[in-house]
């Protein structure tokens, strides 16, 4: 469980594990700052799952032999080790998708879309979500004539906590937020806003695909009803990604796809679905991605994620003191890293964001440039795009120093 | 450093720091505008062609990366004072071998959004050719 933040990561040996830094990049070394966007894979993680294809593949769950038993307890025990790693009350309470959008789809459909929602019926959401925390509620509110209303955001970046004041209403059905920001790093109190969702009797979707796989996260001090995270930005495949769900509330909750393995019985015309969690994945699911999946929480629960989370404070102060002082360059997001994720967007007076990255790959730094799929966000600041440097366990100070030499040629170029 | 830098060779960033024929025209007998979604470059053309056909005057408006810009304002460069039949006939080809720089398929977007747009304002399809 949770280990003391006592002492910080070990880089050098993290960075052992994952083969990808055994390469050059434009023969450079890899520099790679775009952890927000997906995450690189331990060796534990990729032997997973290539163990799982050369040594016992089997379908789960209906075969009755000794290789079907064993994808089955491999698969079973990756949801009990996920389950454990947000303290969840039970692994029933942990849906295999693909991915966060599927997990955040799954319950604008089978929650809002085919649940109880009426027209009329409020969804309030924010300026600062992800477009995959949007789009999903837009197809809600074509379909269902439900009203969608969004918390501001601050210039400094925090999200206008206090709107919701005004937004959440008897009416309000459902509240959903990203418990931390991918353009802006900002944290949201998502304890608070649950509990503001559950006073009017809505229901709390958290977006944790920026959280989960940076520190510590709780569902049941949180007390959301669903919160949304994928595997690749955690260190485990791609293609695997988890919805939490209080079980009362997945009982509630109509699946998303109709096939094998999400049913109890079928016959001409008419079927039963299976319990909870399995009513909600239909077809054979991604084993080898679930069971890369527990092994990435594994490797994540060895280092401690306060652990984690502490070492990426660190990294984040040293970016915002040293990208802050460079001439030219505006920072977005609150000043104080024990508030924000380990992400850091940024403009460059001279150069778009777009030639800050195309400079910077020549120099082995990967970082991401663009507007996030973010767009609203990107609308409030009146930006067209940022360019984003995000951290995780194998990052050290010096990746912050070589992306600060590097912008210091982008400025060469531009000068 | 010469191999390093090879996209932002002298000629692109003279193009993005100077650009040629930026601004709005007003009338103008011919006007479109894209984005690219991807990165949010955004460029509008304005033509004046006359009585001959042929673009008397050109302008682009617009905010992007150096690429785009620099390949906008070489774009208008390149055609003003042409027939539309010649403007019509400029394919992405030879747009990309006046930029004479590498570019990767992200980039290349980036290279030919002005292209499109003119493609766009003349009524000239943008398909593949």
């Amino acid at each position: 469980m949770a280990r003391a933040a006592r002492i910080l990561l070990n880089v050098p040996s993290i960075k052992k594990d994952f083969p990808i830094f055994e390469r050059k990049v434009r023969d450079k070394p890899l520099t790679y700052l775009d952890s927000a966007a997906t995450s690189q894979k331990p060796r534990q993680v990729i032997d997973a799952t290539s163990d799982f294809y050369g040594r016992y593949n089997a379908n789960v769950h209906r075969a009755i032999y000794e290789l079907g038993e064993e994808a089955t307890r491999e698969y079973e025990g990756a949801r009990e080790k996920v389950a454990e790693f947000i303290h969840a009350r039970s692994p029933n309470e942990i849906v295999f998708t693909k991915s966060t959008t599927e997990s955040l789809n799954l319950v604008a459909y089978g929650w809002g879309l085919k649940g109880r929602l009426r027209e009329g019926d409020e969804i309030v959401g924010t300026v600062m979500e992800h477009h995959s925390n949007h789009v999903p509620w837009h197809f809600v509110r074509d379909h269902k004539g439900v009203v969608l209303k969004y918390a501001g955001v601050d210039d400094d970046g925090r999200l206008r906590t206090e709107d919701y004041d005004e937004l959440i209403t008897k009416r309000t059905k459902i509240v959903t937020v990203t418990h931390a920001s991918n353009v802006l790093g900002t944290i949201n109190p998502v304890e608070e806003i649950t509990k503001r969702a559950h006073e009017v009797g809505a229901i709390c979707v958290v977006d944790a695909a920026q959280s989960v796989p940076h520190m510590p996260v709780d569902v049941q001090s949180i007390d959301c009803d669903f919160l949304a995270f994928s595997g690749h930005k955690m260190l485990g495949p791609t293609g695997i990604g988890v919805l939490y769900g209080k079980s009362d509330v997945l009982e509630a909750t109509e699946p998303l796809l109709g096939g094998g393995e999400m049913i109890r019985e079928v016959h001409l015309g008419s079927s039963k679905w299976n319990d909870v969690p399995y009513k909600f994945e239909g077809g054979t699911p991604n084993i080898a991605g679930a069971i890369g999946l527990g092994v990435a929480v594994d490797y994540l629960t060895n280092l401690g994620m306060d652990a984690v989370r502490a070492h990426e404070v660190e990294l984040t102060q040293h970016a915002l003191e040293r990208l802050g002082a460079l001439d030219g360059v505006r920072l977005y997001g609150l000043g104080d890293a024990s508030r924000r994720g380990g992400v850091v967007s940024f403009t460059m007076d001279r150069a778009h964001p777009h030639d800050i990255a195309s400079i910077l790959d020549v120099e082995g730094i990967c970082i991401r440039s663009g507007h996030h799929c973010a767009q609203p966000l990107m609308e409030r600041f009146q930006l067209p795009a940022t360019a984003r440097a995000s951290f995780y366990v194998y990052n050290d100070v010096e990746d912050v120093d070589r992306l600060v030499a590097g912008l210091k040629k982008v400025q060469d170029v531009f000068a | 450093m010469a191999s390093a830098y090879d996209m932002y060779q002298e000629q692109i960033l003279d193009h993005y720091k100077r650009p040629r024929n930026k601004g709005v025209l007003e009338p103008a007998s011919h006007h479109a505008k894209e984005s690219n979604p991807l990165c949010g470059d955004e460029i509008s053309l304005y033509l004046v062609v006359d009585g001959a056909d042929r673009i008397a005057d050109v302008r682009f408006d617009g905010q992007g990366c150096a690429i785009s810009q620099a390949s906008a304002s070489m774009l208008t460069v390149t055609v003003k004072g042409k027939a539309i039949r010649e403007a019509k006939a400029l394919d992405k080809e030879a747009v990309l071998a006046a930029l004479g720089i590498p570019l990767s398929a992200v980039r290349t977007k980036c290279a030919l959004l002005s292209w499109h747009v003119l493609r766009k304002a003349l009524g000239a399809s943008t398909k593949d050719t």
